[in-house]
């Protein structure tokens, strides 16, 4: 059937306000999609909830429902499903859904066993109604729709505040970030509609932020494929692209980022293929990195190899990492959201790092994507695009560090960017989808990946972290001292930016926040990329300067984000400084103080160092590298714990390779 | 209004059911969802489910004859069946359910072919009962 939804107009309550105003026809319109392969129970339904006065489609295959949300991003408010459906399993679908886009999802089955139920909520399902369905049952649940929203506003303010640049000042690209203040940006990244009042909030934005939108990205993989991705440089693709104000350096940190992905997709091969089918197919990949990066990173700081951890390794672990986290396909989609988000984050002018607006571009041409799905959609964009601004810094890998945690709802939308995307570009958008998306799903197993990796593509705001925006810390706490040696990750720097999946825990859901998992990550292994941020050396300071700001900020959002993240230092929040603080204790190696990032910072962490170290290209092998090397110094310094140890200099996650 | 003959006797009937236990609360979700746009929802709802559940019942059958019995297989139809018959308000319908998929956990091939002739007799009970109902 084809979807009811009131064409694009997004359900929101109008004349609401960032959250209490309640439209005057609240909640009736909202839109919802109902899946179910019963048709008995398929139709009760649908008169239950016009009863309700709210719009509804129906459908009877989970993969059909699919379809109907990618083509109709913002087309619907809230699905709910079915657990046992025939050609899909519910959760699976709940899965997809949360990592690209972000939707409320309600589960429901005649079970009502408690593991079921557990599972629901474990997958990220709002809700988990019984059958059979009541209508008062259905009544509320716009209830969710609205709680999610406000979450994500929340975030974005956290965001925001932290960042204190809000989205970029291009009109086109809103962030999301913006939309705290309104419902309907929040509710979908709409396209241009909403983004109206992002943008006015991104007009604070001190810095010019590129956002790669959905289109600007679509230009960025043509010019990339036209040149062949062996040879797509920054500076020809650039010129292919010939996109007025575009830098190299956004075009580089971009670049990295997608080539992270498109490692993802071709070198883990995740096993369930969440990650294929994710974002509508295209970049499987995207998901696993995220898994893997964070179990990437753990793996190589565990085997301490940082140096020389050849690609093939970094990938390897990264599966491995997928592996473990069981579902990282999902999970592994949002690490390049993730790492975006973080980076935007640090970044105050790009809350979403360049990978975003990649994958919005790719998703859809159309609308950028969720990338993030705690951000809202318009800020993806212009997340992005800052990103790679701020990255002005040297450390061009660092730009994808999005470790946007995005208070865990990594929105990766991005859905499938591929899937809009030329088949030929399949892989490149969907990186920052599947990452976004991924994101989504979160409930990222806790082995997972929280990819600390944040591949903070910019180096700019991961740097922050690790610089403790003291001079001094800097000096003194990396270790590293340059290079962090990291292990090259397999896409080398670039790669790693891509596809460091931030595994940011996007539990979107309200499943476990990244950070906690990335938390455990820490806490399991003694992560040595934590030691690694706060190891930068003295040549991290310089490239760490340009961080400050876009790290403190990216950190903060995760935190607000509600994750766990250790709530150790939040200091995060307030904003650049908040590394520092975390900084000084890093230097010691105590997680403490970053703890309260953890997840994030770890994935920033490692960034930047990786960005510092290397322009570009070794960003995150290097970081992590070194990272994994510092580690080893710093074993005993209680990195495990708490993410606070990671410092986070540099979410090298971005570059992880997966 | 006043009820003529008719109503009477479809509150008569419709009383039964609900007292025999045949009809659970959800049948009367059902029926308060009937409205103007839909004057004959009930009844279309209840066709539909016996269309499909026919179609269940008769894989369920299939799988019966099969041995060794795929309890798997036999639980997911009795899932199915299960979710549509509590969502019209079957209620002894949905309790046979219940016991046949009691019987495929514990894997008792005899106590799942027995539960299922249950089922299978509520089933078309219940059928005989709405067609004279609706018919009313």
């Amino acid at each position: 059937m084809m979807p009811t939804s009131s064409g694009g107009g997004s359900w929101k309550p109008t004349g609401a306000g960032a959250d209490g105003g309640v439209p005057d026809q609240f909640p009736a319109g909202l839109r919802v999609l109902v899946v179910d392969d019963d048709s008995t129970c398929l139709m009760i339904l649908e008169k239950m909830l016009r009863h309700c006065k709210y719009e509804v489609t129906k459908c009877n295959r989970a993969e059909v429902a699919l379809s109907y949300l990618r083509e109709n991003k913002n087309g619907f408010d809230v699905v709910i499903s079915d657990v046992h459906m025939p050609d899909m399993d519910g959760f699976k679908l709940l899965e997809h859904i949360g990592l690209e886009m972000d939707l409320p999802v309600i589960m429901m089955s005649v079970d009502d066993s408690k593991s079921v139920v557990m599972k629901g909520v474990t997958h990220g399902a709002c809700d988990y109604l019984i059958k059979p369905v009541q209508i008062e049952a259905l009544r509320n649940i716009w209830q969710h729709v609205v709680r999610k929203r406000r979450n994500e506003w929340k975030e974005l303010d956290q965001s925001a505040s932290a960042d204190e640049q809000k989205q970029p000042e291009e009109p086109d690209y809103s962030s999301s970030a913006n939309e705290g203040h309104n419902w309907k940006s929040t509710k979908r990244r709409k396209d241009e509609d909403d983004e109206v009042d992002e943008r006015d909030e991104s007009s604070s934005l001190k810095k010019p932020r590129v956002v790669w939108s959905v289109e600007l990205h679509q230009q960025f993989v043509a010019a990339v494929n036209q040149l062949g991705i062996d040879k797509a440089v920054p500076k020809k693709i650039l010129e292919l692209m010939n996109v007025p104000g575009l830098t190299r350096e956004n075009v580089a940190s971009h670049l990295q980022k997608y080539r992270l992905y498109l490692r993802r997709l071709s070198g883990s091969q995740h096993p369930g293929g969440m990650n294929t089918s994710f974002m509508g197919g295209p970049d499987p990949g995207f998901g696993s990195m995220s898994s893997l990066n964070g179990l990437d990173l753990q793996a190589l700081a565990a085997s301490g190899q940082l140096g020389q951890l050849p690609p093939q390794s970094l990938a390897t672990l990264q599966a491995a990492a997928l592996g473990r986290a069981g579902n990282s396909k999902s999970t592994i989609s949002m690490p390049v959201m993730d790492q975006r988000n973080i980076f935007s984050f640090e970044n105050p002018k790009s809350r979403y790092p360049e990978v975003q607006s990649q994958q919005l571009t790719n998703n859809n041409g159309g609308k950028q994507m969720n990338l993030l799905p705690g951000i809202p959609t318009n800020m993806e964009p212009k997340q992005f695009v800052s990103l790679h601004q701020s990255g002005q810094h040297s450390l061009p890998g660092m730009n994808n560090l999005v470790l946007i945690q995005m208070g865990g709802q990594s929105q990766i939308h991005i859905q499938g960017q591929g899937q809009t995307q030329a088949p030929a570009q399949s892989r490149q958008p969907v990186m920052s989808n599947e990452m976004l998306t991924r994101g989504g799903v979160v409930d990222m197993a806790p082995t997972t990946v929280y990819n600390p990796v944040v591949s903070v593509s910019q180096p700019s705001p991961l740097v922050n972290f690790s610089m403790n925006q003291k001079t001094d810390s800097r000096g003194g706490s990396y270790p590293l001292g340059g290079n962090l040696g990291i292990p090259n990750l397999p896409t080398t720097s670039s790669a790693l930016q891509g596809d460091v999946k931030l595994e940011t825990k996007v539990s979107r859901k309200g499943v476990v926040p990244s950070y906690d998992i990335f938390n455990d990550l820490i806490q399991n292994r003694e992560w040595g990329l934590q030691d690694v941020g706060l190891t930068f050396d003295q040549s991290h300071n310089t490239i760490q300067g340009g961080l400050d700001a876009s790290n403190p900020m990216l950190l903060q959002h995760n935190r607000s984000s509600g994750r766990d993240l250790g709530g150790q230092n939040c200091n995060l929040t307030s904003g650049k400084v908040v590394l520092s603080q975390g900084f000084d204790s890093r230097t010691h190696h105590n997680g403490s103080n970053v703890g309260s990032h953890v997840g994030q910072h770890r994935n920033t962490y490692v960034k930047t160092e990786n960005d510092m170290l290397y322009s570009e290209q070794y960003g995150q092998d290097d970081l992590l590298a070194a990272v994994l090397k510092h580690q080893q110094h710093q074993q005993q310094e209680g990195v495990g714990q708490s993410d606070n140890e990671f410092v986070f200099d540099g979410y090298a996650l971005d570059d992880l390779p997966v | 209004m006043e009820l003529n003959h008719t109503n009477r006797q479809i509150n008569v009937t419709r009383n039964s059911l609900f007292e025999q236990g045949y009809l659970d609360e959800q049948f009367t979700q059902l029926e308060d969802l009937q409205d103007d746009v839909n004057p004959n929802f009930v009844e279309e709802i209840v066709t539909l489910f016996f269309a499909d559940s026919m179609r269940l019942i008769h894989n369920a059958e299939t799988a019966l004859e099969n041995y060794p019995l795929d309890f798997c297989k036999l639980d997911d139809y009795m899932h199915q069946f299960m979710g549509s018959s509590s969502s019209i308000g079957a209620k002894k319908v949905k309790n046979e359910c219940t016991q046949f998929q009691e019987c495929c956990k514990v894997r008792n091939a005899d106590g799942c072919t027995r539960a299922f002739q249950r089922v299978k007799q509520e089933h078309a009970t219940l059928k005989r009962k709405l067609q004279t109902y609706f018919q009313v």
